[in-house]
């Protein structure tokens, strides 16, 4: 293969590679915990976006909707129940894949959350390992 | 610690156990026998290892065997030999007991109880396990950890690796203190029983399905061939053998070949399978 066909091929495969990597977007309003979450998600190669409430995310999704969405429940101006129920509502809204992660974890909590609509449920504190697990389980690892 | 020790705990594992204790692995002693130290106040790892050449009383003997052996699992460990059980052998299985209605599956080495819990409430939620008779014998050398699995309460941290969290709701009960407990109609489904793989197996009566699942890699190879031809004995004709991800039988023993198309899902050999 000549050089210039060489570099042409890379040019593409990097430009493929951005077009199907997959978005990830963290709604936390502790900006530890988005950035932890962030580090523990690294080897994925998610392009990340982040919002630290529900109404940030949700403009965000209108714009942009992403693969996944890592969802605190309790936050300012909009808390996780009411952007879930509102981001299904919206067009292509029903795509991503909602783990809420949340110290909110008695039994109730967990059956209103995936009423809702949430894919998966993470309770806090977590690490990694959960993290990985809980992706796999909705088909984003 | 000094060679002659090292030397005298690898070969009381590998006489008792069955457990290879190679050198590389040798930074593991302290951390795990640092506890039973303490508790038969023995002063140090050192003074352990003196107690166990002189006259080791029994709990000794068997705290320091329990201490030494691996137990780490989750639920649903790796997901894809769960796969292969439900859509592949069990479906073969049900086909092939339909007269009798009747399982028998066993773990082999069950730990904490993770994966005998994650194959009863698969077969709990099989609805064309409906009537059926099924035995799942969960077995382990360590009986500390096997009074664990026989209490079937985890972490909040254990029971979010590998459970989805739908399964989650169905089968635990969550109690006041981030403790969730599997249900009793899962727990009853599980029989623990405690079992040296170096010992006779006949306890376990005859079998459908094996899970030895990540213990054969802690074995030398000729207990490796053991244990297998063993767990042959125990297992019906058209029965099948899960092993490990890292585990094979190749190069190890005649008693079993692999299932072409699923890894880690072994069989006999149809010549063996005929012959019987």
């Amino acid at each position: 293969m000549e050089p210039s066909t060489l570099r042409c091929h890379s040019a593409l495969t990097t430009n493929r590679w951005r077009i199907t990597m997959k978005s990830f977007l963290l709604v936390d309003d502790s900006a530890i915990i988005r950035k932890l979450a962030k580090r523990m998600l690294a080897k994925h190669q998610y392009e990340f976006s982040e919002a630290e409430n529900g109404a940030v995310a949700l403009d965000i999704c209108r714009a942009n909707m992403p693969s996944g969405i890592l969802l605190d429940w309790n936050m300012p101006v909009m808390d996780g129940l009411t952007f879930i129920r509102e981001l299904r509502t919206l067009p292509g809204g029903t795509k991503p894949k909602v783990l809420f992660c949340t110290t909110e974890c008695e039994m109730d909590k967990i059956e209103t959350a995936m009423g809702a609509g949430a894919d998966e449920f993470i309770m806090k504190p977590f690490d990694e390992e959960i993290l990985s697990s809980k992706l796999e389980l909705v088909g984003l690892a | 610690m000094i060679a002659t020790d090292f030397e005298f705990l690898a070969s009381f594992l590998k006489t008792n156990s069955g457990l290879t204790l190679t050198p590389d692995k040798a930074y593991l002693i302290e951390s795990r026998l640092q506890p039973i130290t303490v508790k038969h106040s023995k002063g140090d790892v050192a003074g352990l290892i003196n107690a166990l050449r002189s006259s080791a009383s029994g709990d000794l003997r068997r705290d320091i065997i329990e201490a030494m052996t691996t137990n780490e699992t989750s639920f649903f460990r790796d997901s894809k030999p769960f796969d292969i059980f439900k859509n592949e052998v069990l479906t073969k299985l049900i086909a092939a007991r339909a007269a009798k209605k009747s399982l028998r599956i066993w773990c082999a080495a069950a730990s904490s109880g993770q994966e005998p819990y994650s194959l009863a409430i698969m077969l709990k939620d099989d609805p064309r396990l409906a009537g059926w008779k099924v035995d799942l014998i969960a077995s382990d050398i360590d009986t500390s950890i096997l009074a664990k699995a026989n209490a079937g309460k985890y972490s909040k941290f254990e029971v979010q690796r590998g459970m989805p969290i739908q399964l989650l709701m169905k089968h635990f009960n969550k109690l006041n203190d981030d403790t969730w407990e599997v249900k009793s109609e899962i727990r009853s489904m599980v029989q623990f029983r405690q079992l040296n793989l170096l010992e006779d197996f006949a306890s376990i009566g005859t079998v459908d399905v094996v899970f030895c699942r990540n213990v054969l890699i802690y074995f030398d190879a000729a207990t490796k061939g053991t244990v297998l031809e063993k767990t042959a004995r125990r297992l019906n004709d058209d029965g099948y053998l899960f092993l490990g991800g890292a585990e094979t039988v190749l190069g190890v023993s005649a008693a079993f070949e692999p299932s072409a198309g699923h890894r880690g899902l072994y069989v006999k050999p149809q010549r063996l399978a005929k012959a019987a």
